[in-house]
């Protein structure tokens, strides 16, 4: 039922909405949202609790497709980890779109806006709610739809439409794997309900799933799980942006900045982190796949905020941010840390939408302008974008009690307790630097001289109501977002992680042998994440506040190193040249010059050309346009037909 | 007196054949136009002929329904050859041979 109310939304904003004035288009898109987060909070707090064990809320609306034995149901699950899910991603959307009414006022095409937003709004819900794969896979693609939509909003400026393109196309890759899955799950098992399913591997099934599949020569013969997991986590790096397919997620900043604060930072990318928690009933069973995504997660965790360090664009920055934070989710599920992935999802959610509705309040105040070289000493112009956008910063460094310190402290603990060393050490570091570029982007944005130029400097004003509430509840968030779970080491209970226990319960038994960790050594953990962020943020504030001269020097000294980061590595270059040109060429020379010209065209106008030429030369003749002589054939037909059917008599 | 049916047969047969003639033979539009109808009446003629005879309603049901398709098929007639006569001066069907390949 959740999903509903923005769907419903989406269809009378996307039908009349243009007829309609706008106050009425976004009370609509926001109140929808919001019905949608209260029915989620009715069902949390009152029939949730009340359940019996081993019963789950389930919702059949209607048997959606049944051939065979494949029976798919639209039916929607409501557990505590969809539950998680659904409070996030309806009170975010709730907040962005109150925000949206603020940032898109002026736009010409403000009812679509809203309506595409809804659409998304009620795709996310329909993804996490989904009781079984397909369900999910609507969503999936759902949202995948909207992404495209909305990053190409603008689609007047060719850069943004193929912002848009770019998005849609990686996704199919990672969406290619995501189908291959699920049918390689129906293939072996029979089932495609989440329930069901991990009912399956609990009773005999893991056997058959960890049989080996094909044989791929001195590879060996992959377990089937694996191959699997491995699909599904194809299609999460897709959606999710890991490497490689993270490509699109950058240029995908295109979009509305509102957009950018809830499609790509707070909700539609942590999908993937949401598919591989929830079936971690089959990920536990593949060690490999566990150690591909934790290894993936923990590369790109590191990788991106390298990239992050040059950027000078403020959204840009924030990007890969997001993809590095992403890095981190994976690496808690990769880890089997669910709990842990699942809780800095939301913890991302609070203050990546926050860091993104700050950057857009800023660049609505500097008329669009999004390089940071530009701002500066914005402090005393926007009080409340700032502290919030403070708030939101030191959130996602990791210092306590703010909420990141406490989801990302535990991914680290995680992957040092449970054994992957080196990931560890990868996401230690990228703290680090996590902790530097965002620190950077405050003193550059915030602090010092004003360096914009005379006219933009008289328009500098504080964002309206509707946008600095929303940043004014998600600081809150992601103030105390943080202290659900706080850890036993530091007198909490660690409720989110005893909440979300009975839909992890499969990676318990294996995570038994690791739990023979002492204080001592979770508080030197805790100790040595807070320390690199504070070495990070020191080091951002020598270089860009005390000493601003310093950054130019420190980019010379590097040189080489700092081309490579502030051109992203030149990913985009080398997929163009190895990936993009030869289907582009074999597209043009191949298909079209040759296949399509030669072959296809050629077939039909060879067709044509046998028929006008050989065939039709003497049946031509017949044809004298003299209508008695027409006649005459037409009664010779008829004498010959009445006399073919009289001949017996 | 009856009149027997072979009779109305004979003279349905020689109003077809001398329709079909007319349409294979004539050259004005009209007259070819008239040869059909005279063609789709001798028809109707055989019907009712053998529906009396037979004592079955169906025939009757059967003319009426020729006649109203040869009405409305008379009206387009016309106004096509009243349009072709309009454009291009006559109605011989030797000198308007348009659909000729």
């Amino acid at each position: 039922m959740i999903p509903f109310f923005p769907l419903l939304g989406a269809v009378i904003n996307g039908v009349v909405g243009r007829q309609l004035p706008r106050q009425i288009v976004h009370w609509l898109a926001c109140s929808t949202v919001f019905m949608s987060f209260l029915v989620s909070l009715y069902y949390a707090t009152c029939r949730l609790p009340g359940l019996e064990e081993g019963h789950v809320l389930k919702n059949t609306v209607f048997t959606w497709l049944a051939v065979g034995n494949l029976h798919a149901e639209a039916a929607f699950l409501f557990d505590h980890l969809s539950m998680v899910m659904a409070l996030v991603v309806s009170g975010v959307s709730f907040l962005i779109h109150v925000y949206s009414v603020g940032y898109m006022h002026g736009d010409p095409r403000y009812s679509t806006y809203f309506c595409y937003l809804n659409l998304f709004a009620g795709a996310m819900l329909m993804l996490v709610l989904g009781a079984n794969l397909p369900i999910m896979f609507i969503g999936w693609e759902g949202v995948g739809l909207c992404s495209y939509l909305l990053i190409g909003f603008w689609f007047e400026e060719e850069e943004k439409a193929s912002a848009g393109k770019k998005a849609f196309i990686v996704n199919r890759i990672g969406d290619f794997g995501f189908l291959v899955a699920i049918f390689s799950v129906f293939y072996f098992l029979g089932e495609l309900d989440f329930i069901s399913l991990r009912v399956a591997v609990e009773h005999g099934a893991a056997d058959t799933l960890k049989a080996g599949w094909f044989d791929i020569g001195s590879f060996g013969t992959p377990m089937i799980v694996t191959v699997i997991c491995l699909c599904f986590f194809l299609g999460a790096t897709g959606k999710s942006a890991q490497l490689p397919l993270y490509v699109w997620l950058p240029d995908a900043m295109a979009g509305p900045t509102p957009v950018s604060a809830l499609i790509h930072a707070a909700t539609m990318v942590t999908a993937g982190v949401y598919m591989v928690a929830r079936l971690n009933f089959l990920y536990v069973l593949s060690p490999a796949a566990c150690m591909v995504v934790a290894g993936v997660g923990g590369i790109t965790a590191l990788y991106s905020a390298t990239i992050a360090i040059t950027q000078n664009d403020i959204k840009k920055v924030l990007a890969y941010s997001t993809v590095s934070q992403l890095g981190y989710m994976f690496v808690g599920v990769g880890v089997m840390a669910y709990s842990a992935g699942i809780f800095h999802l939301m913890t991302h959610a609070f203050f990546k939408a926050l860091l993104f509705l700050g950057a857009g309040s800023v660049i609505h105040a500097m008329s669009g302008e999004m390089d940071m070289r530009k701002m500066g000493g914005l402090k005393k112009y926007m009080p409340y974008t700032y502290w919030t956008f403070l708030i939101a910063t030191i959130a996602i460094c990791g210092i306590p009690p703010f909420s990141g310190f406490f989801s990302k402290d535990e991914i680290l603990w995680k992957a040092w307790a449970h054994e992957y060393r080196v990931i560890w050490a990868l996401c230690w570091v990228g703290a680090g630097i996590t902790a530097f570029y965002m620190f950077r982007l405050v003193f550059m944005t915030f602090h010092g001289e004003c360096r914009a130029d005379e006219e933009t400097k008289q328009h500098i004003h504080e964002s309206p109501a509707s946008m600095t509430a929303p940043l004014v509840i998600l600081g809150a968030l992601s103030l105390i977002g943080g202290w659900v779970g706080v850890p036993a080491l530091l007198g909490g209970a660690n409720r989110i992680e005893r909440f979300l226990e009975p839909v992890f319960e499969a990676a318990t038994p294996v995570l038994a042998k690791f739990s023979h960790h002492s204080h001592a050594q979770e508080w030197l953990f805790v100790a040595l994440s807070v320390g690199i962020a504070a070495a990070g943020i020191t080091l951002a504030w020598y270089m860009y506040s005390a000493k601003p001269e310093l950054p130019e020097k420190a980019a010379k000294a590097v040189q080489p190193l700092y081309n490579l980061s502030l051109n992203k590595y030149f990913v985009d270059e080398i997929y163009d040249a190895t990936v993009i040109n030869p289907i582009v060429k074999t597209s043009d020379f191949f298909l079209w010059r040759f296949f399509d010209v030669w072959i296809i065209d050629g077939t039909v106008n060879g067709m044509g050309r046998l028929f006008r030429d050989v065939l039709s030369q003497g049946l031509r003749r017949i044809q004298t346009g003299v209508v008695n002589s027409y006649a005459v054939y037409f009664l010779l037909g008829v004498l010959l037909i009445l006399g073919y059917m009289l001949w017996p008599f | 007196m009856m009149v027997p049916l072979s009779h109305y047969l004979v003279l349905s047969g020689i109003l077809f054949v001398l329709g079909a003639v007319g349409v294979m033979a004539r050259r004005n539009a009209i007259v070819i136009f008239m040869c059909i109808e005279l063609m789709l009446n001798a028809v109707n003629l055989a019907l009712i002929a053998i529906s009396c005879n037979l004592g079955d309603m169906g025939g009757h049901v059967f003319v009426f329904m020729v006649m109203t398709v040869a009405a409305a098929e008379a009206a387009v007639g016309l106004a096509i050859i009243v349009s072709i006569y309009r454009s291009r001066g006559t109605v011989n069907v030797d000198e308007i041979r348009l659909l000729k390949w």
